[in-house]
C-alpha cells in the first residue's frame, strides 16, 4: 500500500455480520443494525401497492413477532442459511432467492419444510426443526420481512457499509504516466493542484479524472466553425449537430442554424473533451489505478 | 417435418378463419403478420415502390399518439375492454412503443405494457382498445402481439398470456405463464408456428430461464424448455459449480427468435447468467446462458447450441433476434444463422448443425475478451469483471446492440445493426464469496462514449463493409428495416428517421419526427407502399404516392 492511501466507503449488499432491519422493527435493539433513519431514507418514496413484486408489496408484520422470529432464526437457521439469509458455510441455500420461500404464503410452503425437513437439490438436505407453532410462525414472518427489503433488479437488501480500498496502484508509475500522457493539458501545480484533497474519495477522484470532470460538472463548451460555400466562416458554441443540421450560438448571442448535406457546408468541431474520449480505448486498468494513486497524493 | 406440421389438422381449434398460420411461411411482402415480418428475422421486405431514387418523395400519411394511461370507460369513440388480476391502482405512467406493430388486413395491432390497440391501417383511427390491470412488475416495454387466426395474443408484465378477439378486442382467455412471486416479468412478443405459440419471459432475481409453447387456441401448455440445468442429469450441468447455482442461473428468453421451416427449428438467444455481475459463485461457462439455441418446435428438444458469451459477468444477454441466411461461404451453399450480440461480437453459424463459421468483433471498442476460443466463442478476461479498484469496460451495460432488431438484405449480403460503443468503470461493491444476487453487487460509472454507428456487416466474413458513424450524441434506440428498394431505414438517435442506400451507406433521406423507439416496418395498402415507425408514444405512417 502506498503512502497517502485512503479507504473509500461503499455500500455493500447484506452484510455478513449484521442483518438489515426494515424501518418498522428498527426499535428492536440489535448490535450493529443501521439506524432507522438511514434505512428509511434509502426506501423509494412509494406506497406498498406501487412496489413491483409481491415480496415487496406485502403488508408489514407485527414487529414483536418479527423480533421473535429473528431470535429463532439466529438459533435454528443461521448456521446453515447465514445471518443475512443468503446461505451459510454449512451449505444451506440462499433463502432470499429461493423459489419456495418467494412463493410461500404465511408458511404454507415453508412450514412443512421447517417442521419435517427435506432433501434439497444437489444432495444437501435439511433436518427437521423442532419449533413451537408460535416460533415457526414467527420465523416465517421474519423471513418475509427481510424479503421485503430487497433492492432493485433482484439485488439483495442494503446491508451495513463496507470499507473497500480501491487504491491498489503505484503512485510513482502513475506520476510517470501522467507526465507522458496527461501533462500536455493538465498540471499537478495548476488545474489539478490539491485535487486529492478537493475530491471526497479516491473512487470519486478516479471516476472524475477518467470521465474528464465531475458527474454533474458543467462541461467546457464545444465550439464549431461552419464554412459556407461562399467561403464565409461562422463560428460559435455548438448547440446541436447531426447529419442534417448544425446549430450554434455566436459570441454575440446570435443563434444560427445550417442545413447539412454530406460535407456541405464544412463543419469543424472542437470538443475539449475529445482528448478524454480518445484516451478511453488506450488505458490499461493498471494505468488507471496508478494515475489515481498519484492524484490522491496531490493534497 | 415442417410439411407434417402444416398439414396437421387444426381440429382442436374452435376457429378456422382469420390469419392462417401457414401464411407466415411466406417471405415478407404485403403485410406484417409476425414480430419480424416473416420467420427469417431478416426484416427485409420485397416491396420496392420506395427506392433509392424516389425515397425523397415519401410523405406523411397520418400520425397518431397513444394514451397509455388508465382508459376512461365512457366517452370513447371505440370499444374499450378492461381485464386483469390487479386492483387497477398500480400506476404505470406513460409508456413508449418499443415493439413490433402487426399489420393484418385493415388493422394495425399496437402495444405498450398492459395495452393493446387495434388501429385502422388507413388513418390510425382507434378500432378497439384493451387494457390489463396489472399486479405490478417493471413496465419497461412490450414487444408486440401475435396474431393467430381470429385471435390477438400478448404477454403482460405480470406474466399472463392474454387472448383477444382480433376483430372486437374482447378477451377470450388468459393464463399464467410464469410465477409473479418469483419475480418473473414478461415483455416478449409471442411467436406463432403452426399450432404452437412460443412464449418467453424475463427475470432479474436468479431464477431459471425458459421458453414455453402453448396451444394458441386454448392457452394450454405444450412443452417447457429450461435454458439452464434443472437436474444433475441435464446437459450443461458440468459448466456450473452446483445444481443450486445452475437452477438460479438465469438465461431468460425475452426477445423473439427466428424459425426455419426446413429443420423445424426455432432459433433464439438466451439472456445473461445470474447473479449478473458477481460470477464468483458460478464459475464455469454457465450453459445455456448467453447462447444461441435451436429447439424442435414440436417437441421442445434442443437440437444444437452455440454459446456467444461464456460466463458473462456484464449483463450482456445474447437475446438478440438471430437472422436466417441462405448464403454461400467458400463457394458452398450454406444454411446459416447470424447474430450481432450485445457483447460486441458477430457470429455466423451453420443453422442445421450449430457449427461456428465466423466470429468477429463488430463493437469497435469492446475490450472484455482475451481471445477467441477454438469453438468460436470469445473468452472472457477475468480482469474485466467488476473488481474493487474498478475495471474499464466496453461496451456499457446496454451493450453494443440490445433488443432493437437488426436487418439483413439478400440483395447486398449485408447485416445491418446499430453499433453502440461506450465505457464504464465497473466496481465490485460486494466481494462476498457467495456472490451477490440479481444485478446487485457492483457500481457502474459511465465515463464516456466510444462513438456510435450504423454498421453493415458481411455475413460471410464478419467484416464491416460500410459503417456510418453518427455525430457525437447520436445512435442507440432504433431498430432497422431493409427493402428490395435498396434501402435501409433506421433512426439516428438525434431525432431523425433516416434512409440509407443499402449498398454503400449513402444517407438519402431524413425527417425529424423525434427519436425512433422501435424498428421501422413496411406494408402495402391500396396498392401503395407504407412505412410505419414509432417515436415514443407517437406513430407515423409514411406513404409513396
Amino acid at each position: 500500500m502506498l503512502q497517502g492511501a485512503v479507504t473509500s466507503r461503499v455500500v455493500r449488499g447484506v452484510g455478513a455480520l449484521t442483518v438489515a432491519l426494515s424501518p418498522h422493527v428498527a426499535d428492536v435493539s440489535v448490535p450493529g443494525a443501521r439506524p432507522a433513519a438511514v434505512l428509511a431514507a434509502a426506501q423509494p418514496p412509494q406506497t406498498r401497492d406501487q412496489r413491483l413484486y409481491p415480496a415487496l408489496q406485502r403488508e408489514p408484520g407485527d414487529p414483536e413477532v418479527i423480533a421473535r422470529g429473528q431470535a429463532v432464526y439466529g438459533i435454528s437457521c443461521r448456521a446453515c442459511h447465514g445471518l443475512d439469509l443468503r446461505g451459510g458455510d454449512l451449505g444451506g441455500p440462499n433463502l432470499l432467492r429461493s423459489q419456495l420461500v418467494l412463493k410461500d404464503d404465511g408458511g404454507d410452503l415453508m412450514g412443512p419444510v421447517i417442521r419435517d425437513g427435506q432433501s434439497g437439490a444437489g444432495g444437501s438436505s435439511m433436518p427437521p426443526q423442532n419449533l413451537s407453532d408460535a416460533d415457526l410462525d414467527a420465523v416465517v414472518e421474519y423471513i418475509h420481512d427481510v424479503l421485503g427489503t430487497a433492492s432493485r433488479q433482484g439485488g439483495p437488501p442494503a446491508g451495513e457499509e463496507l470499507e473497500l480500498d480501491i487504491l491498489v496502484g503505484d503512485a510513482t508509475a502513475g506520476q510517470t504516466y501522467f507526465a507522458e500522457r496527461c501533462a500536455s493539458c493538465h498540471s499537478p501545480t495548476g488545474d489539478l493542484q490539491g485535487i486529492g484533497a478537493r475530491v471526497e474519495s479516491p473512487k470519486e477522484l478516479q471516476d472524475t479524472w477518467v470521465r474528464g470532470g465531475a458527474r454533474n460538472a458543467e462541461r467546457p463548451p464545444i465550439t464549431v466553425s461552419v464554412t459556407l460555400p461562399s467561403s464565409q466562416r461562422v463560428s460559435g458554441t455548438l448547440e446541436r449537430l447531426n447529419d442534417f443540421l448544425v446549430v450554434l450560438t455566436e459570441d454575440d448571442g446570435r443563434h444560427r442554424s445550417f442545413s447539412r448535406r454530406g460535407d456541405t457546408p464544412q463543419v469543424e468541431v472542437d470538443d475539449p473533451m475529445a482528448a478524454h474520449r480518445e484516451m478511453l480505448p488506450l488505458y490499461g486498468d493498471t494505468d488507471i489505478h496508478n494515475v489515481t494513486a498519484y492524484l490522491v497524493t496531490l493534497q | 417435418m415442417a410439411a407434417a406440421l402444416l398439414l396437421a389438422p387444426i381440429a382442436s381449434s374452435a376457429q378456422s378463419g382469420g390469419l392462417d398460420p401457414a401464411s407466415l411461411l411466406e417471405p415478407l411482402e404485403d403485410s406484417w403478420p409476425t414480430y419480424s415480418g416473416d420467420y427469417s428475422g431478416r426484416r427485409y421486405s420485397r416491396l420496392a415502390q420506395v427506392t433509392t431514387d424516389n425515397v425523397q418523395r415519401l410523405t406523411l400519411a397520418w400520425t397518431r399518439t397513444i394514451d397509455s394511461g388508465m382508459p376512461a370507460l365512457e366517452g370513447n369513440n371505440a370499444p374499450t375492454f378492461i381485464g386483469g388480476e390487479g386492483t387497477g391502482d398500480f400506476t404505470i405512467g406513460s409508456q413508449r412503443i418499443k415493439g413490433s406493430i402487426l399489420q393484418v388486413g385493415d388493422l394495425l395491432y399496437v402495444t405498450a405494457p398492459d395495452h393493446v390497440w387495434a388501429l385502422d391501417v388507413r388513418d390510425g383511427g382507434e378500432r378497439w382498445h384493451y387494457f390489463w390491470k396489472t399486479r405490478g412488475g417493471p413496465h419497461i416495454g412490450n414487444r408486440g402481439v401475435a396474431v393467430w387466426r381470429d385471435s390477438v395474443i400478448f404477454e403482460t408484465v405480470d406474466n399472463y398470456l392474454v387472448s383477444l378477439n382480433a376483430k372486437t378486442g374482447e378477451e377470450r382467455w388468459h393464463t399464467e405463464i410464469a410465477s409473479f412471486e418469483e419475480q418473473y416479468f414478461s415483455t416478449m412478443a409471442p411467436i406463432v408456428v403452426g399450432d404452437h405459440l412460443l412464449v418467453g419471459t424475463g427475470n432479474d432475481l436468479d431464477a431459471p430461464g425458459f421458453l414455453q409453447s402453448f396451444d394458441p387456441a386454448t392457452g394450454e401448455l405444450q412443452w417447457k424448455f429450461y435454458t439452464v440445468p434443472m437436474t444433475e442429469q441435464d446437459p450443461g450441468i458440468e459448466t456450473w459449480p452446483s445444481l443450486d447455482a445452475a437452477m438460479h442461473g438465469g438465461g431468460q428468453v425475452w426477445v423473439p427468435g427466428s424459425y426455419d421451416p426446413e429443420t423445424n427449428y426455432y432459433i433464439f438467444g438466451t439472456g445473461n447468467p445470474t447473479p449478473g455481475y458477481t460470477g464468483v459463485a458460478r464459475r464455469g461457462d454457465n450453459l445455456f446462458t448467453c447462447t444461441l439455441i435451436a429447439v424442435d418446435v414440436d417437441t421442445g428438444e434442443m437440437a444444437w447450441y452455440f454459446q456467444t458469451s461464456p460466463h458473462d459477468t456484464h449483463d450482456w444477454d445474447s437475446a438478440q433476434t438471430p437472422i436466417l441466411i441462405d448464403g454461400v461461404i467458400d463457394g458452398v451453399p450454406r444454411k446459416l444463422v447470424s447474430t450481432a450480440a450485445r457483447n460486441g461480437y458477430f457470429f455466423t453459424i451453420d443453422r442445421v448443425t450449430g457449427e461456428n463459421l465466423v466470429t468477429t468483433r463488430y463493437g469497435a471498442t469492446s475490450n472484455w475478451a482475451s481471445h477467441i476460443r477454438e469453438s468460436g466463442s470469445p473468452n472472457p478476461h477475468p480482469a474485466k469483471e467488476a473488481i474493487i479498484p474498478g475495471s474499464l469496460v466496453s461496451p456499457v451495460e446496454g451493450g453494443v446492440a440490445n433488443w432493437q432488431p437488426p436487418a439483413f438484405s439478400p440483395d447486398t449480403g449485408l447485416f445491418y445493426t446499430q453499433e453502440n460503443n461506450g465505457f464504464n468503470l465497473l466496481y465490485l461493491t460486494d466481494p462476498d464469496p457467495r456472490g451477490s444476487m440479481g444485478l446487485g453487487g457492483k457500481d457502474r460509472v459511465t465515463v464516456g462514449s466510444g462513438g456510435n454507428a450504423l454498421s453493415a456487416i458481411d455475413y460471410r466474413t464478419g467484416e464491416t463493409t460500410w459503417r456510418h458513424a453518427w455525430p457525437v450524441g447520436g445512435g442507440g434506440g432504433a431498430g432497422v428495416l431493409t427493402t428490395a428498394g435498396g434501402l435501409v431505414f433506421t433512426g439516428d438517435g438525434s431525432g431523425n428517421f433516416v434512409a440509407f442506400d443499402a449498398a454503400d451507406g449513402d444517407l438519402l433521406w431524413n425527417t425529424r419526427i423525434g427519436n425512433i423507439s422501435n424498428a421501422p416496418q413496411t406494408y402495402l395498402i391500396d396498392g401503395r407502399q407504407h412505412v410505419l415507425v414509432a417515436a415514443g408514444q407517437q406513430l407515423f405512417a409514411f406513404v409513396m404516392h
